[in-house]
């Protein structure tokens, strides 16, 4: 029986890519069962209840179970141009990703604020918001997320590298607020 | 009335003041702008309330709550893109109203049903406070287990047509908690000879990931939406003359939010649902449903309002939360050493009322700020999507950096970011994680306790409680085995049909010519041709 003639079937939920994520989601949760053995210990003496492995077993034997049995009920059963599709628009997320993670990776080196200044306006003009208007509006966020979140809040986020090469009484500031 | 007193002592700080603004505003500006809502809101801000008092802490993250959906009704009705999921409903009957030149009055309408779902709920739950103060010492290890167990029973029950996938991505969330360093026998769990598994898998390093940065990969990877604003005319207090014509569907609503918020796991859509529903069957004019009913909006907006005082309920009598939102606001009590739970309403009454009476207050701040800000805040509807994921990106780190300064955390967050953001492009729950994170730890420990005093089975259950927890358990285990079963007959007898259906249209004409060809086709025509010919029939 097709998808569409099933009165079943969730409504508004994508065909495209539901076989993709079953199939890989069952592939995980299988490399979890087999490491299972390696990953836990029984402990002697001990009630089934209190065993470290007893909820690691329940948990990995859920995902096993219950995603095999949502793969067996998805139509169509084979993987089709659309799901690859899908697949390649999964991927284009790690570029964003990326851009997280040079951001994390900067933020120790130039400082919070720095970072932060320079990250998001690049991110927006990647985006295509590539006026003035929108440049100068996202430097701004950018200062003032900084401002709100450290200086006001005190969040806990450690001063740059280069505050080190600031004059004292700068680099202090800079350390505690920026 | 000393409690109340105890509990306005505990509000009247100028440090909650400061919360009870900035969360309601907070709420209502996040709550106007689709695509971000009260989970990635906050998911960011809850790592910044830790160094604050809980009370303050857990008055802005209540007042993000509260206030989102009031704020998410506006997108909702000016343009049908509901501001957060719950007020999907709203855009039934709040943009035909928009579009036949009646913004303003839906605007006003939904206002005020929100309020007055608010009000009440937190009223019925002042009330009902001495009655769970009660009840909940009843609660042990054994009953708090089974009322875990209910609450991810349901969970994943309520994701109906994708029960099977839920309770897979519960069962991972339930995995994701046993990760690391096992707290009583000291040993590893799933940790890889990694060292920084050992420590396990911060359920916060997952809720941003999952809410906050997939929900920016989500806005950045797709295309801005182009929005056409509708000019605002006439008053807004309008909606509250009308709304006291509805009173019946008022309050029924509103009880249906305040019962369903109760439950863990049930919560908002079906309170709304139930409220819709019973608003249609009992119309006057059920086809108006759906097409700018003032009924309609009424029933779905005081019942998504009545559902953040109740959803608070399981959380601090049982410990147990009942959705996403309620789940991470636990962590805050965590972090404080305030333990929710029968002890809460035991010896921290003035706490858990001073907690209701900020939910109160909330709603009239928010409801003052809307009627004063509205034409101001429709604008922030326009702020483009991409735009805004580039910032959730800025907001999340602070949030995920500041927990413990890792870059390991950020990309682990990424990581489930890139999850969240397959599952949302799926349409798969992302709750059924996050409550089997938390359910899953709550359930682990609660079941080592009881054990230790059963000695058979049946023990486990010898606890009135504790029997009828159980009851429900299997009653709802049953009614749903048995709606499986239904589906599958459902399925089949769709598919017997198909089968059986002449499909092809070729096969159709051929069987036909067939008919006519044969003997008994040819006697028809025959005998057909010997009738007298119609009037306007030609020849």
């Amino acid at each position: 029986m097709r998808h569409e003639d099933d009165p079943t079937a969730p409504r508004g939920v994508p065909r495209r890519g539901q076989l993709l994520f079953a199939a890989g989601f069952a592939v995980f949760a299988v490399l979890l069962a087999v490491s299972y053995p390696s990953q836990t210990t029984w402990v002697e003496n001990t009630k089934w209840a209190a065993q470290p492995g007893f909820w690691p077993a329940v948990a990995v034997g859920g995902m096993v179970l219950f995603t095999a049995l949502h793969a067996a009920r998805l139509r169509p059963r084979r993987i089709a141009r659309a799901d690859l599709a899908e697949g390649r628009r999964w991927a284009a997320a790690a570029e964003f990703c990326a851009w997280f993670l040079a951001y994390v990776f900067l933020v120790p080196l130039i400082g919070y604020v720095f970072a932060s200044a320079a990250f998001l306006p690049a991110l927006t003009w990647r985006m295509g918001y590539r006026t003035r208007f929108w440049l100068w509006l996202s430097a701004a966020v950018a200062v003032a997320v900084v401002v709100l979140f450290k200086a006001f809040l005190e969040v806990k986020i450690p001063g740059g590298a280069v505050y080190e090469y600031f004059p004292a009484a700068l680099r202090s500031f800079f350390i505690l607020n920026l | 009335m000393e409690l109340l007193w105890s509990a306005i002592e505990v509000l009247a700080r100028w440090d909650v003041a400061a919360a009870l603004l900035v969360g309601s505003i907070g709420g209502v500006l996040i709550g106007a702008i689709p695509g971000v809502g009260p989970a990635v809101a906050i998911a960011i801000l809850l790592p910044a309330t830790f160094s604050m008092d809980p009370i303050v802490g857990l008055t802005v993250l209540l007042g993000i709550y509260g206030s989102s959906m009031y704020g998410g009704a506006i997108p909702a009705i000016l343009i049908n893109t509901p501001g957060t999921a719950v007020n999907a409903l709203t855009t039934y009957d709040g943009f035909p109203m928009t579009t036949r030149g009646e913004a303003r009055r839906a605007l006003s309408l939904a206002y005020s049903a929100s309020f007055f779902g608010g009000i009440v709920s937190v009223i019925a739950l002042i009330l009902f406070a001495p009655v769970l103060a009660r009840i909940t010492p009843m609660f042990g290890s054994r009953e708090i287990f089974l009322a875990a167990l209910l609450g991810i029973i349901l969970v994943v029950i309520a994701h109906r047509g994708q029960t099977l996938i839920a309770a897979a991505l519960a069962s991972f969330g339930i995995f994701l908690n046993t990760v690391g360093l096992e707290p009583v026998k000291y040993t590893r769990r799933y940790t890889f000879e990694q060292s920084w598994l050992a420590g396990g898998i911060d359920l916060i390093v997952v809720v941003l990931g999952l809410f906050a940065l997939s929900q920016a990969f989500l806005l950045l990877t797709g295309e801005d939406e182009k929005t056409r604003m509708t000019r605002l005319r006439g008053g807004l207090f309008q909606g509250f003359r009308e709304l006291a014509r509805h009173p019946r569907i008022a309050s029924v609503s509103a009880s249906f939010g305040v019962m369903m918020g109760m439950i863990p796991g049930v919560g908002e859509f079906t309170a709304q649902f139930l409220s819709y529903t019973y608003a249609q069957k009992t119309s006057r004019r059920p086809e108006d449903f759906g097409h700018g009913s003032s009924e309609g909006l009424i029933a779905s907006e005081t019942a998504n309002n009545a559902v953040p005082a109740a959803a608070m309920v399981p959380l601090l009598a049982l410990g147990i939360p009942g959705e996403a939102l309620t789940a991470m606001m636990l962590s805050v009590f965590y972090v404080h050493n305030v333990v929710p739970g029968p002890g809460l309403f035991q010896y921290q009454m003035d706490f858990v009322v001073a907690l209701y009476l900020a939910l109160l207050i909330l709603n009239v701040l928010v409801l003052v700020f809307l009627l004063g800000a509205t034409n101001q805040l429709i604008r922030v509807v326009n702020i483009p999507n991409r735009f805004l994921g580039a910032c959730i990106l800025v907001l999340s780190f602070v949030g995920v950096y500041s927990l413990r300064n890792s870059a390991t955390d950020c990309a682990v967050a990424a990581a489930f970011g890139v999850f969240g953001y397959v599952l949302k492009r799926l349409s798969l729950p992302i709750v059924p994680i996050i409550l089997g994170m938390v359910l899953g730890g709550i359930m682990e420990v609660k079941l080592r306790s009881s054990m230790n005093r059963v000695k058979e089975p049946l023990d486990f259950i010898d606890r009135p409680v504790a029997f009828i927890l159980f009851c429900m358990i299997v009653v709802i285990l049953s009614l749903h085995l048995r709606r499986v079963w239904l589906d599958a007959r459902l399925r089949r007898e769709t598919r017997w049909r198909i089968e059986h259906r002449p499909s092809r249209f070729g096969a159709h004409l051929y069987r036909r010519r067939q008919y006519l060809r044969s003997e008994r086709g040819k006697a028809l025509r025959r005998r057909r041709a010997a009738f007298p010919a119609r009037p306007g029939d030609g020849g």
